[in-house]
């Protein structure tokens, strides 16, 4: 279980964390690597703080990030940080919308896809893959929209 | 659709009963159960929502005495409401499959308490499966069902939240159970339970559990893993998971058919370490069950029974650490949707300065500020009846502004049986019933509701007339309006209501703005 790599993606309910890990782990599982998701379902969404956690590897076992072991965090709302950054390894990467080209966001419905477009930098596979899976996740009138958003959020700076 | 997927563990429990050729399978919505029956129907399997568990779980023994198999589905307190045909089937069995899926929710991330259903095995006397992943809630739900094949029991199906909710690798093997035939045996003596046949099925049902406890020594569900002859953990569920990352050098037994439990493999386990913990979620159940056999283990410090465990507090509980944990950073907590039509309704009751008796759902949120409107909330249905007792025992001026709220979903689910209490037992000061009718199942996930007019795969059905109910229990006054359209005229009636000493039901009717949507797709559909 050594060399296992922990995301956690953070935001509010409705602002598409769930989908941002859906495509991410599906990516990963893609690439051939042991892949777990983990997040809470319910209540807790109804507009309230979301996150969802990803771990991958050779093998991974708990499905959770242990505090203190995430390689990644990616915060859709940049509120949420201080919630979810006990989970941060030292020396460990954070993303927030400040990171991003926010003046060339299309709809802020997809500032989703173009945090995993900067996400996608810290994660050691070929951009196609990416492009795949995020495919599969949306109906195809919504593919070149969420394709554009991506590649800016992966090519920023 | 064999071989490796990433799918949740709802999923896997949903590809495997379509591998075993399950003929019906029903629930009634709860998280984190609820994915496991929408996902069955998309894959093409017959799945229906019962108005309450207990009724889910009836139509499944009534499926299985006609030799069918059905897979049920509830969250933990859902099985409190379907205890009582599950402890009777587990005398009588059935020759075909009923599997029962308790999904429990340590660490209450959307319920209201966190039982250990685990519980349920021992006291019904039911045989248990404890998937810890994906792969387990695909290959434990086809073990479950032929082990229901073998010993014609009901068993029970012990997910958590974390098992139903963490994607992970399935290797779908397609091994499931060939089809089963219907037929029905008019067996009075099987499935009648009259005291002189009760007394016989109970004998055959410890009989039966004994024979499952030998048949788990030896049959696969569970594994040992031999390292560290110091330290051995025995272990269970979701824990499995934690305990394999947080003790990588200890020897580990873990067990995934956690009732009757195997006596003899667990005694050669601990016998084989210098030290045995047990690292499982929620009550000790398993250090106290091998505890009483005469199997010395040590149980978790108590601190470790609240909330969900994880990997560092798996390394905790082992080291014996018992200091207090840093409470979690406070997130932004989950409110009331803008466009919500509970919120008049709750401003209402806010200003009118009631007393509001609560219950179960997304309106619940009415407790939170701006609200503050919801000040009791126990279970499914009790808004009604603990406002009756209320208006009981509260001196008039007191009494006369309790006000019980129900969702729509939620009066069908146990609602009902309080509005009859309310007419046969009336309070002296009369009661205020107000339906808060979204026309859905907000909170679990927009499900249908028999008030929706639309079955589980939202095709058309009979709508059950929430009015009609009322007024034939005989409820005097029966009033339909949408309170955010016509607020003032609604703060007039409750006011009105609330004066008189009738009794008085008040359905808030207007659409949950997240269904709304929704439910427009659907009549496209057809």
């Amino acid at each position: 279980m050594s060399g296992v790599r922990n995301i956690i993606v953070a935001g509010l309910g409705g602002q598409g964390v769930l989908k941002v890990t859906d495509i991410l782990a599906e990516a990963l599982f893609e690439a051939g690597f042991d892949v777990k998701k983990s997040e809470v379902h319910g209540m807790s969404q109804r507009g309230g703080s979301v996150s969802s956690e990803v771990r991958y590897g050779d093998e991974v076992a708990s499905p959770m990030v242990p505090a203190g072991e995430a390689d990644v965090l990616a915060v859709l709302e940049s509120g949420q940080l201080e919630v979810v950054r006990p989970l941060l390894r030292a020396g460990g990467a954070v993303i927030t919308p400040e990171d991003l080209p926010l003046d060339q966001l299309k709809n802020p419905k997809a500032l989703n896809t173009m945090m995993l477009g900067a996400l996608s930098r810290h994660i050691d596979l070929p951009e196609e893959i990416f492009i795949a899976a995020l495919k599969a996740n949306f109906p195809e009138k919504l593919h070149e929209v969420n394709v554009e958003m991506f590649r800016l959020g992966r090519n920023f700076r | 659709m064999s071989g490796k997927m990433l799918v949740n563990g709802n999923e896997a429990v949903a590809l495997a009963a379509l591998d075993c050729h399950v003929d019906l399978g029903c629930g009634y919505p709860g998280t984190p159960s609820s994915e496991i029956l929408d996902e069955f129907a998309r894959l093409g399997g017959s799945a229906e929502w019962a108005p309450n568990e207990k009724c889910a779980l009836e139509v499944g023994i009534g499926v299985a005495l006609a030799n069918g198999r059905s897979l049920i589905t509830m969250k933990h307190v859902g099985l409190n409401v379907a205890a009582d045909p599950l402890f009777t089937i587990a005398y009588s069995g059935t020759p075909g499959g009923l599997v029962v899926v308790t999904a429990d929710d340590p660490g209450m991330a959307s319920s209201q308490n966190e039982q250990d259903n685990r519980r349920y095995a021992v006291s019904a006397g039911v045989p248990m499966f404890e998937p810890s992943d994906s792969q387990e809630c695909y290959d434990f739900l086809i073990e479950a069902f032929r082990l229901a094949d073998k010993f014609r029991s009901p068993v029970l199906f012990r997910m958590t939240t974390r098992v139903c909710h963490s994607k992970c690798v399935l290797d779908r093997t397609g091994n499931g159970l060939p089809p089963r035939k219907a037929e029905y045996v008019r067996d009075p003596r099987s499935n009648v339970m009259v005291p002189a046949f009760a007394k016989l099925a109970h004998r055959r049902l410890r009989a039966d559990l004994a024979a499952m406890a030998a048949l788990n020594e030896k049959g696969g569900w569970n594994k040992v893993i031999r390292k560290s002859s110091e330290l051995g953990i025995i272990t269970s569920g979701i824990s499995y998971q934690h305990v394999r990352e947080a003790a990588p050098e200890a020897s580990i037994l873990k067990l995934g058919f956690t009732w009757p439990l195997p006596q003899k493999l667990i005694r050669d386990f601990v016998s084989g370490v210098k030290r045995c913990i047990v690292v499982d979620e929620g009550d000790n159940f398993l250090a106290d069950n091998i505890n009483a056999m005469g199997i010395p283990v040590e149980g978790k410090a108590e601190e470790f029974r609240f909330g969900e465990l994880n990997v560092g507090r798996v390394r905790k509980l082992l080291a014996g650490d018992t200091t207090p944990e840093p409470p979690p950073a406070p997130g932004k907590p989950p409110q009331l949707c803008v466009g919500c039509p509970h919120r008049k309704t709750f401003e209402a009751l806010r200003d009118l300065d009631c007393t509001v008796s609560g219950d179960i759902g997304c309106y619940t949120l009415g407790v939170m500020p701006p609200f503050n409107a919801i000040h009791s909330c126990v279970c499914m249905g009790a808004s009604v009846t603990v406002g009756l007792g209320l208006r009981k025992m509260l001196p008039e001026a007191e009494a006369r502004k309790v006000v019980s709220v129900i969702g729509d979903s939620t009066f069908l689910h146990t609602g009902i049986n309080g509005i009859v209490e309310m007419v046969y037992n009336r309070p002296a000061t009369g009661h205020v019933v107000i339906i808060l009718d979204n026309r859905t199942t907000a909170m679990t996930g927009l499900q249908e509701n028999p008030a929706t007019g639309r079955k589980l795969d939202h095709t058309p059905a009979p709508a059950v007339s929430l009015e009609k109910i009322v007024e034939g229990i005989g409820v005097e006054h029966v009033d339909v309006i949408d309170t955010t359209a016509e607020n003032d005229r609604f703060k007039e009636l409750l006011k009105e209501r609330l004066s008189s000493n009738d009794i008085s039901v008040i359905i808030a009717r207007r659409p949950c703005i997240l269904a709304a949507a929704k439910a427009k797709s659907y009549e496209v559909k057809k």
